[in-house]
């Protein structure tokens, strides 16, 4: 039971921070179908510094520098997207699908790299492990792991929340996204906005890739990327209507149906129910899209996302 | 005065202009990434990767010719899913997961109903018209925008399909039973074609197919009522009603059609026995996306989709014939994911180039005036 709830916590932290990534993105009028790549980056980014920093530096550098360097990962990643985006008006979802395949291929060419170069050739595999200093993200209370990044995943929470809706910087990017045109008329750099707002969401992006890539496992495989989870972070993000605290909860849901798949063999009457392992799996997608159909008819979407803001147009 | 048109000026030079554009863009980058991971031998390896199959000599040339010919006839059918669905106004990211479920349908007929190919093809355009009726049902009725249920379908898709195909799954393997041993019927079958690439045993119909389906698609678009009527719901989705037209029916029906294309493109590949499912992958498979990429490389028409899904095929071959001691091959999807990146800002060079004409001519008339004057 225990277990079950560390994993929600963890999955949940995780999809937390990629959703409000999302929300930051498209509150501010971009829509970031590239958080998968985004998360991949950042993932690539922190397991390095695991990789290469001695266990002996002490949880505290060892955890802060994981964050601080994948979050730029992210950060410099979502820059593709901004640019490409904002300044040069493209169309935002073939862009962040590039992005997608970008991020797995351009990780994996990277890491695979890093281990050839690494054993004169011997060793061609596309996996990072990171045993030793995974340890110093945790802390063990009795039987449950408590993982510093659930209390980073907390605080960005609240700081997201205060940002967005107690601001005045959030009250311009969210008009950003809802009507631009009369943005920019109260003297609003609508293209400054959206900057910040990608640049926001590359940033939470590629902390919810580390996170995600150090729940529970130690080595991770860089060509399968990141097996979907930022497209489910996409899927919180609408179900919590856009909307940090109601992001919280959907990503608690979620990631409690994420955490069934990972722990069910541990319950009796789950384990007599066999039920294939690929229908936890299945579960979090098709509960979405169930949801999606109800919710949809009153889509709370801003209402200004998807389109590149051309000042000429009325 | 007929005035004759500058070649800059055809649209359709512009978007091969774009697309060649976007190619070197893409082929300069994965050129410095190697440059980064070993200078020594870059140079090689990048031409390795354009030469692809044509390093070969002879009969072996032929060989690899056909296999990426036999590749190149899903990619391209998954294009012309992207395309036929974009020109009515819908984003088909969800061509990944119709992908997964034609693969699906088509081997679990054939392999576990014994069916013949042709019965294999149509159950698994069935397969991916179902799946896409459901994303079109889903905007309709209920405005769930298209990328986020296709997505949703995608990897729902790709669960159920690895859950089906486990059940015809060779014992001792992660992967679907061999056609050629349990049901050699569900071939598609070659008619002489093999023999033409050094008796290539994959090389079948499916590929003067998908031309045919690159080609039905064309003149369902643009020569037909039919298609026209799509494109119109697509461009205006409320005029489209005011004029009578069945606004919901031609957005379902447009994502069937999409679906059944993806479908029938995995039919294409999986039932040539050139490659079994591995059901244990965790990931959708790239096909459907890289249609996304061919679809836009091509200008988003049916006719340059055969040129720019037989490109993006050769680059991937290509990407297996680097030294694999120093660089490896997913240097090819680097270079292929570049290039979508790039075609994205297809639609801005077009209208800087555009733009730039159109300074040009009013900048002249203004001086033709003055003369007129003077």
């Amino acid at each position: 039971m225990l277990l079950l709830l560390q994993y929600t916590l963890i999955f949940a932290s995780v999809l937390m921070l990629v959703a409000l990534g999302g929300c930051f993105a498209e509150r501010s009028g971009v829509i970031n179908i590239g958080l998968e790549g985004i998360m991949v980056i950042g993932a690539l980014g922190g397991a390095l510094v695991l990789k290469y920093m001695p266990a002996s530096a002490g949880a505290p550098v060892v955890v802060i520098s994981t964050i601080l360097v994948s979050a730029l990962f992210g950060l410099l990643f979502s820059l593709l997207l901004a640019v490409a985006a904002i300044r040069f008006r493209a169309d935002q979802t073939i862009t962040g699908t590039a992005m997608n395949m970008l991020a797995t291929a351009a990780a994996t060419v990277a890491v695979k790299a890093i281990n050839t170069a690494a054993s004169g050739g011997n060793d061609v595999s596309s996996d990072i492990s990171y045993t030793q200093t995974k340890d110093l993200l945790l802390v063990r209370l009795g039987n449950f792991e408590f993982n510093w990044f659930m209390l980073v995943a907390f605080v960005l929470l609240v700081v997201s929340y205060v940002l967005l809706y107690k601001t005045r910087f959030g009250l311009r990017l969210r008009a950003c996204g809802e009507h631009p045109q009369a943005a920019d008329s109260v003297g609003i750099n609508v293209h400054k906005m959206r900057y910040a707002g990608v640049l926001i969401s590359g940033l939470l992006g590629g902390l919810g890739g580390i996170v995600y890539i150090t729940a529970g496992v130690s080595l991770w495989k860089f060509e399968n990327g990141v097996a979907g989870f930022g497209f489910l972070a996409l899927a919180v993000m609408i179900f919590g209507a856009w909307h940090p605290l109601k992001i919280a909860l959907a990503s608690l849901l979620f990631g409690f149906l994420r955490a069934l798949g990972n722990v069910y063999s541990g319950f009796d009457f789950l384990l007599a129910m066999n039920i294939p392992s690929v229908v936890y799996n299945m579960l979090p997608y098709i509960i979405s899209l169930v949801v999606l159909a109800f919710t949809s008819k009153k889509s709370r979407a801003p209402k200004a996302e998807g389109i590149p803001y051309d000042k000429g147009s009325r | 005065m007929k005035e004759k048109k500058s070649l800059l000026r055809n649209d359709g030079f512009q978007t091969l202009l774009s697309s060649l554009a976007c190619i070197l863009g893409g082929l300069i980058v994965g050129y410095i990434v190697l440059l980064i991971i070993e200078p020594k031998g870059a140079f090689e390896a990048i031409v390795a990767v354009m030469k692809s199959f044509l390093r070969y000599p002879g009969k072996l040339k032929m060989k690899y010719f056909g296999q990426c010919l036999v590749r190149t006839a899903p990619l391209l059918m998954c294009s012309l899913s992207v395309l036929f669905a974009y020109k009515v106004g819908m984003f088909n990211i969800g061509a990944a997961g119709q992908y997964c479920a034609g693969a699906c349908a088509a081997l679990y007929g054939a392999l576990a109903w014994n069916l013949p190919w042709y019965a294999c093809i149509v159950l698994a355009i069935a397969a991916g018209a179902l799946l896409g009726a459901i994303a079109g049902a889903l905007k309709t009725a209920c405005n769930v925008n298209v990328v986020i249920s296709g997505i949703m379908l995608n990897w729902i898709t790709l669960y159920l399909t690895n859950l089906i195909l486990g059940q015809v799954k060779s014992p001792s393997s992660p992967y679907t039973k061999s056609l050629q041993g349990t049901n050699p019927g569900a071939l598609i079958p070659s008619l002489g074609l093999g023999k033409l690439f050094n008796n290539e045993k994959s090389v079948t119909i499916a590929i003067p197919l998908a031309l045919l389906m690159a080609v039905v698609v064309w003149v369902v678009l643009n020569k037909t009522k039919f298609g026209y009527e799509l494109k119109a719901t697509g461009n205006n989705y409320n005029a489209a009603r005011y004029c009578g037209m069945k606004e919901n029916r031609n957005v379902i029906l447009t994502m069937v059609i999409a679906g059944g294309l993806a479908a029938m493109g995995a039919a294409m590949l999986y039932l040539t026995g050139i490659e079994d499912w591995e059901t244990t992958i965790s990931s959708v498979p790239g096909m459907g996306f890289n249609g996304i990429a061919v679809a836009f490389l091509g200008g988003l028409s049916p006719l340059g989709s055969i040129l720019s899904a037989f490109f993006i095929q050769y680059i991937t071959a290509g990407g297996g014939n680097v030294d694999l001691q120093v660089y490896c091959s997913q240097i090819s999807s680097l270079i292929s994911s570049l290039i979508i990146y790039l075609c994205a800002f297809v639609a801005f060079f077009k209208f800087f180039l555009q733009d730039s004409i159109r300074k040009r001519d009013e900048k002249k008339l203004a001086q033709s005036q003055k003369g007129g004057e003077g």
